[in-house]
């Protein structure tokens, strides 16, 4: 009799650790969960706190889609300062994400792409959302980005109505060999050329995404060049900084930076990150990741903008760029089309066909011609538009 | 022309933090101590004159903020070395540990106590960093704009250099610390107080790496705070007190240099588009702009050694404590 007993309990044993071993914890990219369960790690390349540029305005939406969720504090995970190209730092700060309970994790730049592909493999169970990459597994690692290229093209109308000189600076943090940067300037100087022809973009590089110092010598740098626009993409205010000292004008980048340039800021190409965070964690929420997959928002779901026009705008700029804008939104412009806007004498805005060039005579699209693909939008721009001339 | 006046006003721009760090560093090593914490000295001037600047609104108190700050770090710099006779590269290492991690703590603090946004100085403030320059003098042609058009603190950076230079140099006092620093046996034996004159130039010259801090953070992060703001200048200032060969004088124009570099690193396409035949320099990576001031100093430290003069060379006690019962 105890025998049978006791085989009966090791068998019983026995099932149950088949039964509970792989349900330890679930998996979220197929199942629903309570909105309780969920928890969010955020890794940041730089720091919240800078109250402008890059990581503030992605934590600006973790704020957001943390309020349209109604999570609590606790449910929030962020690492800061998480430098993107160190493997072994980004590693560490998404492992101890996952050991604090987090079941959804974002990444938010370039360089913690491989790291999250890798873990995403080791960690099924866990939602893996990398920003502004190119790779994604269909399954429980997706990527996420936005069509600021739209944004930099309505900007760069408002700076080419406003320059005198013809000659607009742009301070980029790299190279043309960076497609994010290039392709993002390529925009901002279309949009310029659609207004005015005659002006030309001056690009300098600091070799980095966030240097106060050097991003301000830069700006002046330019302004001593002659710009009287300064664009952006780098992640301090400095260039708009020294564009107010110099009482010349100027378009930031991520966030609304005229409080920091009341006298230079015309309009920055802004993220609204919070509408992706909010439909991303929602999608995990409804047991519905692996449907959602990748994501690429753009002017029309309101996930790139403008930030509101300043009066230091030229003269009809508001109606011009709302005219873009709602061509932009329909899709009967592309920005990398082979077409371009035209202003009349009087103000209407029409599409026309034009060739897409680069600074060096080569064509891109040829006039009339489809816009590029996503995947070469995001990876693969590594020619300046015609007007564009490296300084 | 305007190319080669906007270079220079940005080269002197870029090197003054480098000249007021040197300048500090000479005064502290010709006092015979290697004090190898100028990045940490700096870095606490530079938290403490952007914090004073940020609160008050006054220049005037954010440079004695920044100077105090630096004085401070010299005390504990010169109260181990000199009174605890440690030993003086370790402190020294120690001491740009320990500047960065209190500058990077109170940065941290005082962006938390904003409601976790990065302070940033107000509009009167910007006004009194921006290169307002001389009344008058600064519309002079070409000579206005060169000399005549920046911001205090550049002014302040050549007064300093120029003083330390006629105290090291012209008055009794300097000769004292130069005694010190080249034999301070001797210098005991003809009755200098040593440890008294070691104490006030490492603390001086500690105030006045502070004071480079400050220029960081107030003039190159223009009213901006960055935890990461001094970012190695305070190492480049111990290289170039090598390169001006321990001469306050010499520091000017070796400060000039080092921040010429920094400003070709930006603008060297510009000299390649205005003058024909200096368009290699587009080819030039930005790297090798960054990386010249320590071959030249390299160079220097080589050629001062073939030549073996006496002047010009570090001063001889400089770096070893001095301990009068070992006589």
């Amino acid at each position: 009799m105890k025998k049978v007993l006791s085989v009966l309990l090791v068998v019983m044993l026995a099932a149950s650790l088949f039964a509970c071993g792989p349900v330890e914890k679930e998996d979220i990219t197929a199942n629903p969960i309570t909105k309780d369960d969920i928890k969010v790690g955020v890794i940041h390349i730089g720091d919240p706190a800078d109250g402008a540029g890059y990581s503030y305005a992605h934590d600006q939406g973790i704020v957001g889609m943390q309020k349209n969720l109604s999570l609590k504090d606790s449910q929030i995970v962020r690492k800061n300062n998480v430098n993107d190209s160190d493997a072994a730092a980004t590693k560490t700060a998404i492992e101890e994400c996952i050991e604090d309970g987090c079941n959804i994790i974002f990444g938010t730049s370039w360089g913690y792409m491989e790291t999250m592909q890798e873990l995403a493999k080791e960690y099924p169970n866990v939602i893996f959302s990398h920003g502004t990459g190119y790779m994604s597994d269909g399954n429980n690692f997706n990527n996420y980005f936005g069509r600021i290229y739209q944004a930099r093209y309505l900007a760069g109308i408002a700076a080419g109505l406003k320059t005198k000189s013809n000659k607009i600076g742009y301070v980029a943090a790299w190279g043309s060999d960076n497609a994010e940067v290039t392709g993002g300037l390529d925009a901002f100087a279309k949009g310029i050329a659609a207004v005015n022809p005659d002006a030309e973009v001056y690009v300098k590089t600091t070799d980095s995404w966030f240097d106060l110092a050097k991003e301000g010598d830069v700006a002046q740098a330019l302004i001593d060049l002659g710009c009287d626009v300064i664009g952006q993409h780098c992640d301090t205010t400095a260039p708009q900084l020294k564009a107010n000292a110099a009482n010349v004008w100027g378009c930031g980048y991520n966030t609304d930076m005229t409080t920091a340039a009341p006298n230079a800021h015309l309009t920055a190409p802004i993220w609204n990150w919070d509408v992706y965070y909010t439909s991303a964690v929602q999608a995990a929420i409804d047991g519905k990741w692996v449907e959602f997959g990748n994501y690429f928002g753009g002017l029309k779901e309101g996930f790139v903008d403008i930030s509101p026009l300043t009066a230091n705008c030229a003269e009809g700029t508001a109606d011009i760029i709302a005219a873009v804008r709602a061509l932009i939104v329909s899709g009967e412009f592309e920005v990398f089309d082979g077409k371009q806007i035209q202003v009349a004498e009087d103000g209407t805005v029409s599409v026309v066909d034009e060739a897409l060039k680069d600074n060096k005579g080569n064509e891109i699209v040829a006039a009339g011609g489809d816009c590029l693909s996503d995947s070469t939008i995001t990876g693969a721009i590594n020619w300046y538009y015609e007007n564009v001339v490296e300084k | 022309m305007n190319t080669i006046i906007n270079f220079f006003f940005a080269a002197v721009r870029s090197g003054t933090p480098l000249l007021f760090g040197t300048t500090g560093e000479i005064l502290t090593q010709k006092s015979g101590s290697l004090n190898l914490g100028v990045e940490g000295l700096m870095y606490m001037g530079a938290f403490a004159g952007f914090f004073v600047a940020y609160k008050t609104g006054n220049l005037l108190l954010a440079l004695l903020g920044a100077f105090l700050f630096g004085v401070l770090g010299a005390l504990v710099y010169a109260f181990l070395t000199v009174t605890l006779q440690a030993n003086q590269n370790v402190t020294g290492l120690a001491l740009t540990i320990f500047g960065t991690g209190v500058a990077q703590m109170l940065g941290f603090w005082m962006i938390q106590s904003n409601d976790g946004l990065k302070p940033i100085v107000n509009d009167s403030m910007m006004r009194q960093i921006s290169d307002s320059g001389i009344p008058y003098l600064r519309d002079i042609p070409v000579i206005g704009k060169m000399f005549f058009s920046y911001n205090v603190l550049v002014y302040l950076a050549l007064i300093i250099a120029v003083l330390v230079w006629f105290y090291l140099n012209k008055t009794r006092a300097g000769l004292n610390v130069c005694a010190v620093g080249e034999n301070p046996a001797a210098a005991d034996a003809s009755g200098l107080a040593i440890n008294r004159i070691k104490y006030v130039n490492i603390m001086i010259g500690g105030g006045i790496c502070g004071l480079g801090g400050a220029y960081i953070s107030l003039i190159n992060g223009i009213g901006n705070w960055d935890n990461n703001c001094v970012s190695g200048q305070g190492w480049i200032s111990v290289a170039l007190v090598i390169f001006a060969a321990w001469n306050p004088a010499k520091a000017i124009l070796g400060s000039l240099l080092f921040g010429a570099f920094t400003a070709l690193q930006i603008r060297a396409a510009d000299f390649a588009a205005e003058f024909s035949f200096l368009s290699f320099m587009t080819k030039i990576p930005s790297a090798v702009y960054q990386m010249l001031p320590f071959v030249i100093t390299a160079v220097i430290l080589i050629i001062s050694s073939i030549r073996q003069k006496k002047e010009g060379n570090q001063p001889a006690a400089c770096g070893i404590n001095y301990y009068r019962e070992e006589r």
